[in-house]
């Protein structure tokens, strides 16, 4: 099978996304990124990813914009996607399997990313 | 006496109508001298109308023709005293539609027609130019009155008289291009030379009466004798002669272009019509009591081959009475010079408003909204305009001179004045037609005019220059009357059956209601109201009156629908306003055609007009009081609802801010916190290491910085920051800020415009706070002007209250218009699509900086990129620290 994409990571914040890509490579998965929105459907759809990591507060369109167009969108709706928000309060994300705020424990994130991946399919 | 002393004397005078005229355009500028808008002043401004024509003319024509030249004064008279109130009715239509000139008048009645302008701008220049002449030419006769016979005077001077009068009808009257065109200095230095004019035609007359003859019964019985000699058989009263003469006098007491910029377009208010109605009959009867007794007496004292033209100054110089005769002379001369001053700025506006604008816009297409990432040019079509009217100015005078070169001989000049009078009628009675009668057509007002000066041309103008003979008309008629009478009836009857048969368009009806009923054409459709158009529209106005004229009359337009900033809503009633103040400066048609092209704007509909011409004047009334109480309501509505707008959006901006805050804090926390997080572990490459050091490190820092903005603007906001003022050059300031604005945002270069020589100016303030703000406005221009090439442009002047203004302007696409007033709101970031760092917190430091150091800071619509006003005070506040 082609060697596919396991996290695509939406997050504009240059330093925080390397920091998720260091955290996600150490645990053995394969993660691609993008850093602003209109067109992160898109690029979610040439990668497949297996599952989707985004920000909420992106350039170019919202983050939970892209959520709702993702959710309508039949090829990729089933993908599972893990919100990360860097607002206090409670966050209404529609269509969201997780959110995390912002800061968060990098344990959190392993185990977050770990438990919605979809199971049965191997890592690199 | 001789011609060089009476030159430099003219010189000395002319220098100090200069200066007087300086001084009033000062003072009006600063709203001193009040008195200058006096019904004295107004009323003297008027006699413009008696030129050098008049001034030394009426005594050779009293010598000619007896008493006929009262018919020239006797016009003017019954217009004024008998018919004030319509001259009133007529000011205050003008006023309305901001009139410029008689051309702009009929052609904006009759639907804003450019063609019937560019006739009547014709008809006005064919006119005045022989006129002209006529008024050089008697400034050099008068001199070579002054020589000693077989002296030769140099061939150049009526060319240094010209040069002189264009300069000053250049400087004086092409000054300023404004909604409101007034020249002050103008008028105070033609008012100050009615006076002279005056004084020295009494002076002579009481020199002749008193002096040379032995008092009135004497000059009385004189008369007797001498209308009963061979030399008074031109004394005979012809009736018909009469009746013309004083239709012309009286109709070219109002439509002569430079009666029409006195009485008219320079008229502040119509309420000095009242007292000029009685004034100014006086002015012309005490300017002709003495007509009669000089032309008597210098009959019987001058030798008959002298011309009874310069008997006014020949009396005085036969006696060797040198003073009365230099005054005399200076009398001449301020007729000619207020005639041709006057005459060339009206005719020039004409002719640059009329002719030679429309054809530039129709020859080139100047782009009337701006193409984007053109570099801030203002004020562009405003040094087209006032080029064109110098050079028409130029022109005009010019071709007055060249007349004079090439006619040569002062008989064929004799008779131009009343040439121009009967040409110029033959705009009266569309004039006529058009205030009062609502059925005079545009065709009708074309047809009667263009046939009217036509026939004028071939039978009056060209055998006045011997070019073709006097028309032989009925037995016993005088030709000249016959033929003006001609002209005039072919004229009227043609308006009248044209316009009978004729179906105006809805625009022309329009204007024809206003014209006819006084009533404000409120009825200009605007397209569904669009901030951007508005601000397309003040940065036509700024091409045209220059940034601070344009942006005055947008803030005042706002204020008064209850906005607050610069861009109103594009309601009927401010388009309309609009279009009229733009027709004050370029004239009518021209205006309408400007405005259209803005607003994407079709022709006038059936139903607008139905909106206005269906009501009837009573109801028109009652709704236009009512519309006045609706209208405060609904500006007092809207204020309240933007503070209630204000208030809402200050309780969700708190709830906003705060949300806000969390997440700037949390961003750089969460790198800090993840990467620490990874430095725990024990696996890593040492180089990683360090790298994730350094993040951390530079993430604390921007922690930091925010931190810092934050307390900045709590100390600004809660009012305890320290202040600190020191005089600085404001030179200097800004070019550390320039420096340091490319430091702090640095990315494609940009192009820096000043002028260093307006910024050297002391501010007393606090430097490094001031250069904060700059510094941030000048990185925001860096960083957000998206022209290819962006152009900084960083400008300052000095008002005369003690403020001190830095506009800084880029070549990008501006802010749009619905985001202007949020800018200044912290976390307000403009472009959440750009990749641009930075909390958004940087213009609502600046404004809270400048509202400490006493100043503002704006955000200024309309000038093709972004544009941030900074204005410092006189003085910085006082130090105060509240406990």
């Amino acid at each position: 099978m082609k060697p596919g994409i396991d996290v695509l990571l939406i997050e504009d914040e240059p330093s925080i996304a390397e920091a998720i890509r260091f955290i996600l490579s150490r645990e053995g998965w394969r993660c691609a990124q993008w850093s602003e929105g209109s067109e992160a459907i898109q690029q979610i759809l040439g990668l497949r990813p297996r599952l989707v990591i985004l920000d909420v507060m992106l350039p170019g369109r919202d983050g939970l914009q892209v959520l709702a167009q993702l959710r309508a969108t039949p090829e990729i709706a089933s993908t599972p996607v893990l919100v990360l928000t860097a607002q206090g309060g409670p966050l209404a994300a529609e269509g969201a399997s997780m959110v995390l705020a912002k800061p968060f424990a990098n344990e959190d994130l392993r185990q977050a990313v770990r438990s919605l991946m979809p199971a049965g399919q191997p890592r690199a | 006496m001789t011609p060089e002393i009476l030159g430099a004397i003219a010189i000395a005078y002319v220098a100090f109508m200069f200066v007087l005229a300086h001084a009033a355009d000062r003072a009006s500028i600063a709203g001193r001298w009040r008195w200058m808008d006096s019904p004295v002043v107004y009323t003297l401004s008027l006699s413009v109308y008696c030129s050098a024509w008049t001034f030394y003319g009426a005594v050779g024509y009293a010598s000619r023709s007896g008493l006929e030249f009262i018919t020239i004064y006797l016009g003017p008279s019954i217009v004024f005293a008998g018919a004030w109130w319509g001259l009133r009715r007529l000011v205050r239509v003008a006023r309305m539609h901001r009139i410029t000139s008689v051309a702009d008048l009929i052609s904006s009645r009759y639907g804003k027609s450019p063609w019937i302008a560019v006739l009547v701008t014709l008809i006005a220049v064919t006119a005045a130019t022989p006129y002209l002449a006529l008024q050089m030419q008697s400034v050099t006769m008068a001199l070579g009155a002054f020589a000693e016979p077989g002296q030769k005077l140099p061939g150049a001077i009526p060319l240094w008289v010209a040069i002189g009068l264009a300069a000053f009808a250049i400087l004086f009257g092409t000054r300023n291009l404004a909604a409101d065109e007034r020249h002050h200095g103008v008028v105070i230095a033609i008012a100050l030379e009615a006076v002279v004019k005056l004084a020295a035609f009494i002076a002579v007359g009481c020199y002749v009466v008193w002096g040379l003859a032995d008092g009135p019964a004497d000059v009385l019985a004189r008369i007797d004798r001498f209308s009963t000699t061979e030399a008074a058989k031109g004394w005979i009263i012809q009736p018909e002669r009469w009746a013309v003469l004083i239709v012309l006098a009286g109709s070219a007491v109002v439509v002569l272009p430079r009666m029409f910029q006195v009485l008219i377009v320079e008229a502040g208010d119509d309420d000095r019509l009242r007292h000029a109605g009685w004034a100014f009959p006086v002015y012309l009867l005490a300017l002709s009591i003495f007509v009669l007794p000089i032309t008597v007496i210098g009959r019987d004292l001058l030798p008959a081959q002298s011309d009874p033209d310069l008997h006014v100054l020949n009396l005085p110089l036969s006696q060797g009475k040198d003073g009365l005769a230099t005054l005399v002379f200076l009398g001449g001369f301020s007729s000619a010079m207020s005639m041709v001053v006057v005459s060339a700025i009206a005719v020039s506006t004409m002719v640059a408003n009329h002719w030679f604008v429309p054809f530039w816009l129709w020859l080139r297409e100047i782009p009337i909204t701006r193409r984007p990432h053109d570099a801030p040019r203002r004020d562009d079509l405003r040094s087209l305009m006032l080029n064109a009217r110098r050079l028409g100015i130029i022109g005009v005078v010019g071709s007055g001179w060249l007349y004079h070169q090439m006619s040569g001989g002062a008989s064929a000049l004799a008779a131009m004045g009343i040439v121009a009078f009967s040409g110029m009628a033959q705009v009266v009675p569309s004039l006529l037609a058009g205030m009062l009668w609502r059925g005079a057509t545009r065709r009708g007002a074309l047809a009667g005019i263009s046939a009217g000066a036509m026939i004028w041309f071939v039978m009056v103008f060209l055998p006045s220059l011997g070019l073709l003979g006097q028309p032989q008309l009925w037995a016993g008629i005088d030709p000249f009357a016959g033929s003006v009478a001609i002209a005039l009836f072919v004229n009227v009857s043609l308006l009248i059956v044209i316009s009978l048969f004729d179906f105006p368009p809805p625009a022309e009806r329009l204007q024809s209601f206003s014209f006819v009923n006084g009533v404000a054409p409120d009825a200009a459709p605007a397209d569904p109201a669009q901030s951007a158009t508005a601000e397309a529209l003040l940065a036509l106005a700024s091409r045209i009156w220059g940034t601070e004229t344009a942006l005055r009359q947008f803030r005042d337009a706002a204020e008064e629908q209850g906005k607050s900033g610069f861009l109103p809503d594009l309601t009927s009633r401010f388009v309309s306003q609009f279009e009229r103040a733009l027709a004050g400066t370029v004239g009518a048609a021209t205006a309408s055609a400007l405005t259209s092209r803005v607003l994407g704007r079709g022709a006038v509909t059936v139903a607008d007009l139905m909106d206005v011409a269906g009501e009837t004047q009573r109801t028109k009334e009652t709704n236009e009081r009512l519309e006045l109480a609706s209208h405060e309501l609904a500006r007092t509505a809207r204020k309240l609802q933007e503070s209630n707008d204000k208030l809402t959006a200050i309780s969700s901006q708190k709830d906003a801010f705060l949300g806000q805050i969390s997440h700037e804090l949390r961003t750089p926390m969460t790198s800090i916190h993840a990467f620490s997080e990874i430095l725990k572990e024990p696996d890593l490459p040492g180089s990683e290491r360090e790298r994730f050091a350094g993040i951390i490190h530079d993430e604390a820092g921007r922690l930091t910085r925010l931190l810092d903005n934050l307390l900045d603007l709590s100390v600004l906001e809660g009012g305890q920051a320290r202040r600190h003022a020191e005089v600085v050059n404001l030179h200097d300031l800004i070019e550390r800020a320039v420096t340091l604005a490319e430091i702090s945002a640095p990315g494609r270069p940009a192009q820096i415009e000043r002028d260093p020589l307006a910024e050297h100016l002391p501010v007393i303030t606090d430097p490094d706070r001031l250069l904060q703000v700059l510094i941030n406005v000048l990185a925001n221009a860096r960083k957000y002007c998206d022209a290819p090439q962006p152009i900084i442009e960083i400008s300052t002047r000095r008002h005369p209250d003690g403020r001190t203004e830095i506009d800084v302007t880029d070549n990008g696409s501006g802010i749009a218009a619905d985001r202007q007033t949020l800018i200044f709101e912290k976390f307000a970031r403009l472009n959440e699509a750009s990749r641009i760092p930075g909390a958004g917190l940087g213009l609502a430091i600046c404004q809270e900086m400048m509202g400490f150091l006493g100043g503002t800071i704006a955000y200024i619509p309309g000038q093709g990129g972004a544009c941030f006003r900074l204005i410092l005070p006189h003085l910085p506040p006082t130090a105060h620290h509240p406990q």
